[in-house]
């Protein structure tokens, strides 16, 4: 009893975020720092932002956000206070800069050259769709094929269609 | 004994795999009929004997023999016995031996359920999958022994991380790796194609089986895994794109865009190489994954077995055959024949774009996940990448796919009439957009994405049920007619249909959970209330209870919706002595799709100094459809699986026909 006490003595909140103890009072500026928290990694953690954890660390980059939003700096204005603290890696959502623009423009590229390689080889393609007429030897096999299967869903049917000689060794 | 046993069964097994390469691959140099079968017979023999292995890891979970150090270091005495069996695969070791189990048994499958392949196909197949398995199982013996004993034997284990004793957890990994190694299967396939030069409409309609069953079983896996982090972990949400999530989402949007490109190989003949090159980066990506959750490379909030010396030989596992795959590749397949020819408007122009979508969307993930690795490793730069890059990239690119989704089933093969489809959907499209206006105008513009999402997933539902409705041409010809075509309809439509609606419903669930979910939070001392949503929380009492291996503190809360009783949860917080670690049980209140979500928090004064307690309560509307949409979808995966036309070993060969 007397360590599970201690246990959860030792805890932090699990609250995180939504605390009531550390919201602001004025509710637009606490959702506005809400809405930021999911915008920044906490620092130490696994892969969490700062609004799901409950590491120590968490908590005072949480304050310190609530802190600048209430001394009226804009959502630009706190990125930059923690970048200029903890670096980029505190952001979630990477800068749109040079040394970004794979990680950003690559999607967008692929998308772009791939859609465009099928366009143009549907173009290329494309007065062409019909297949080479049925040379007689085809015509034949067309005709037995469709002489004993009438149903689209029914040539797998436990009898094979008597094609060659492959068929009637599988049956 | 039984570890002893154990250990020579997985080393039996390694050589049993290697006697299936080499069988095999001589029975396809010789043709003989008889290397042949001995080699199918090594494939099941080995599966066997892995079993026999794993069966034996789990004798010592269940008897908590603790000589064995995988066993010390992952149960305990006290654990429920879920949780011992679910201990054998809760480690490195453990899991890597159900990886071997679930690789020699697609083998054993393969030589069991192939009567109707060709010969020299199928040895290929056996031993592609064969050296698969010696890879892996060379792994488990040299490197990751689950059947190593100690010394000292302790009287007590270090048992399991808490977190994951949890029954959608015991469930997951043995659902996930079989979606995993599943796609090795399909691997293999897609070798013995370039092997033997032959890529068909057989071909296609022998790997979709197999593509749909790992599929089906991985999303089962990843769905069990977001619903365990949506209650387990306590923060509300089910899926964050931490690395660990995007490792088993790239098999499973490859393996998605496979399914539908064999399709198009079935019927069509066309997308061969296409198809081929899905096949192997599927399992690419599940060994890429497989790799990532190991080796610690990458944080996440779920890595449990990471091991960082180990984790770099699955890297080269990957790098060996992922490399010699996309090798063998690279050179056979532009000697593939083209396949049948169609025009852009047309079923296999609309699968086409899906798989565009689906592969550049698996590419963003991919991008996404190892980006802040790459850049690490040529700049020294550490960056995140989080959800907010995700939600902008990935989201657009998935909702465009979804956007067209409906009319490929209502476009005809090979050339399509786009227009008459459209008509046929005109109904399905006026009721998305009518929805969305709807709740456009019952919110504000800050909602107006939530409302685009919800329009789309009612688009993607009544899409599907307008494909049913035009399969059995309701309204258009007699009642009875109708009903007779309905119960005439393939299991493969089903399939389908089902897939379809499930992906919707999901949607809907994700859009309606993630833009209108709302979260109070308070300090309640006994007889204290908060307001959540519609509802109103009342703390009764709280108090100690014990549990098997834990001891926990409990609160009870009556929920009330217009001064009524609706539900009691009882939240827990738990603290488990052998591991010293502290988990959360969520209190859960289903309302009909929705959840109240309650998380009991730590003890605090509350305003009037009276004891109390932190309560976290969340309304999430929907969010049932977040994992019921998934789990319809793998339904769809076994529905079309058991359609007759796919359970037959072997369709009448029609490759002459299509060459």
């Amino acid at each position: 009893m007397r360590r599970l006490l201690l246990a959860i003595a030792a805890l932090c909140c699990i609250a995180a975020a939504a605390d009531p103890s550390e919201q602001l009072p004025d509710s637009a500026q606490e959702a506005r720092a809400r809405a930021l928290f999911a915008e920044f990694r906490c620092v130490v953690c696994q892969n969490e932002s700062i609004d799901d954890s409950e590491a120590e660390v968490a908590g005072l980059l949480r304050r310190t956000v609530r802190e600048q939003v209430a001394a009226g700096r804009t959502d630009a204005e706190v990125r930059g206070y923690l970048v200029d603290r903890y670096g980029e890696f505190v952001l979630l959502k990477p800068t749109f800069s040079a040394g970004n623009a794979i990680l950003w423009l690559l999607p967008l590229a692929l998308l772009a050259g791939a859609g465009g390689l099928i366009l143009w080889r549907a173009r290329r393609t494309g007065g062409q769709t019909d297949e080479p007429p049925l040379s007689a030897e085809e015509e034949a096999r067309l005709a037995t094929l469709t002489a004993d299967e009438d149903g689209r869903h029914r040539f797998a049917s436990t009898k094979p269609s008597g094609a060659g000689e492959d068929d009637r060794r599988m049956s | 004994m039984t570890a002893e046993l154990g250990a020579f069964a997985l080393a039996l097994s390694l050589a049993l795999s290697l006697a299936q390469v080499g069988l095999s691959i001589a029975g396809r140099i010789t043709g003989s009929a008889v290397l042949n079968r001995a080699g199918e017979g090594a494939a099941l023999a080995a599966f066997l004997v892995a079993s026999v292995a794993f069966a034996a890891l789990l004798q010592g979970f269940l008897t908590s023999d603790f000589s064995i150090a995988n066993v010390a270091a992952n149960s305990h005495t006290a654990k429920p016995w879920l949780y011992k069996v679910a201990g054998t695969w809760g480690s490195h070791e453990g899991s890597l031996l159900l990886w071997c189990v679930w690789l020699t048994g697609f083998g054993a499958a393969a030589a069991m359920f192939g009567r109707g392949l060709p010969a020299g196909l199928k040895a290929v197949t056996v031993a592609t999958q064969g050296i698969l398995g010696t890879l892996f199982l060379a792994f488990a013996v040299f490197a990751s022994n689950p059947f190593a004993r100690l010394a000292q034997v302790p009287i007590e284990g270090r048992s399991l991380n808490p977190l994951l004793q949890d029954p959608a957890l015991a469930f997951h990994p043995p659902l996930l790796y079989g979606g995993y190694v599943g796609f090795s299967l399909v691997f293999s396939f897609a070798i013995a194609a370039l092997v033997e030069g032959r890529i068909d409409a057989a071909w296609a309609r022998w790997v979709r089986p197999w593509t749909l069953l790992a599929w089906s079983l991985l999303t089962v896996g990843v769905t069990l895994g977001a619903f365990w982090a949506y209650y387990e972990l306590g923060w509300g949400g089910w899926w964050f794109w931490d690395p660990v999530e995007n490792a088993s989402f790239m098999p499973w949007l490859a393996g998605a865009a496979l399914l539908h490109s064999a399709i198009v190989t079935e019927k069509r003949g066309a997308l061969g190489g296409w198809t081929v090159f899905l096949a192997l980066l599927a399992f690419s990506f599940s060994m890429l994954g497989a790799f990532l959750v190991r080796s610690g490379v990458l944080t996440s909030v779920h890595a449990f077995a990471v091991d960082p010396e180990r984790g770099v030989m699955l890297l080269v596992i990957l790098a060996i055959t992922a490399g010699a795959g996309f090798a063998l590749f690279a050179w056979r397949a532009p000697s593939l024949a083209p396949g049948g020819v169609f025009a852009p408007i047309s079923r296999e122009g609309a699968l086409v774009l899906n798989n565009l979508f689906l592969a550049v969307a698996a590419a963003t993930v991919l991008l996404g996940t190892l980006y802040p690795l790459m850049l690490e490793a040529a700049t020294g730069q550490t960056i995140s990448v989080g959800p907010p890059y995700f939600n902008l990239t990935f989201t657009p690119l998935m909702a465009a796919a979804l956007l067209i989704l409906p009319a490929g089933p209502l476009l005809a093969w090979k050339r399509g009439d786009l227009k008459g489809a459209l008509q046929r959907l005109s109904l399905a499209a006026g009721i998305a957009i009518f929805t969305a206006l709807a709740v456009l105008a019952m919110n504000d513009w800050k909602k107006a994405f939530g409302a685009l999402g919800v329009g789309l997933g009612v688009w993607l539902v009544c899409g599907a049920l307008a494909e049913v409705v035009e399969r059995i041409r309701l309204f258009r010809v007699p009642g009875g007619e109708s009903w007779r075509r309905l119960k005439g309809l393939p299991r493969g439509a089903w399939g389908t249909t089902l897939g379809h609606l499930g992906l919707g419903l999901f949607v809907l669930g994700a859009c309606v959970e993630t833009g209108w979910k709302l979260e109070t939070a308070r300090v309640l001392g006994a007889g204290d209330r908060l307001t959540v949503g519609e509802y109103e929380l009342t703390l009764d009492r709280a108090g100690v209870v014990e549990g098997p291996n834990y001891i926990a503190e409990r609160g009870i809360l009556f929920a009330r919706k217009d001064g009524r009783v609706v539900c009691t949860v009882r939240p827990e917080r738990r603290f488990f002595p052998a591991g010293r670690q502290t988990t959360t049980e969520v209190g859960l209140c289903f309302e009909g799709l929705s959840d109240l979500y309650v998380v009991f928090g730590e003890r605090r004064a509350t305003e009037a100094g009276q004891p109390g307690w932190v309560v976290r309560a969340f309304w999430n509307p929907w969010a049932r459809l977040i994992f019921l949409g998934p789990m319809l979808m793998a339904l769809g995966g076994l529905v079309s699986l058991s359609d007759r036309r796919l359970r037959l070993a072997a369709p009448p060969r029609r490759a002459e026909a299509k060459a």
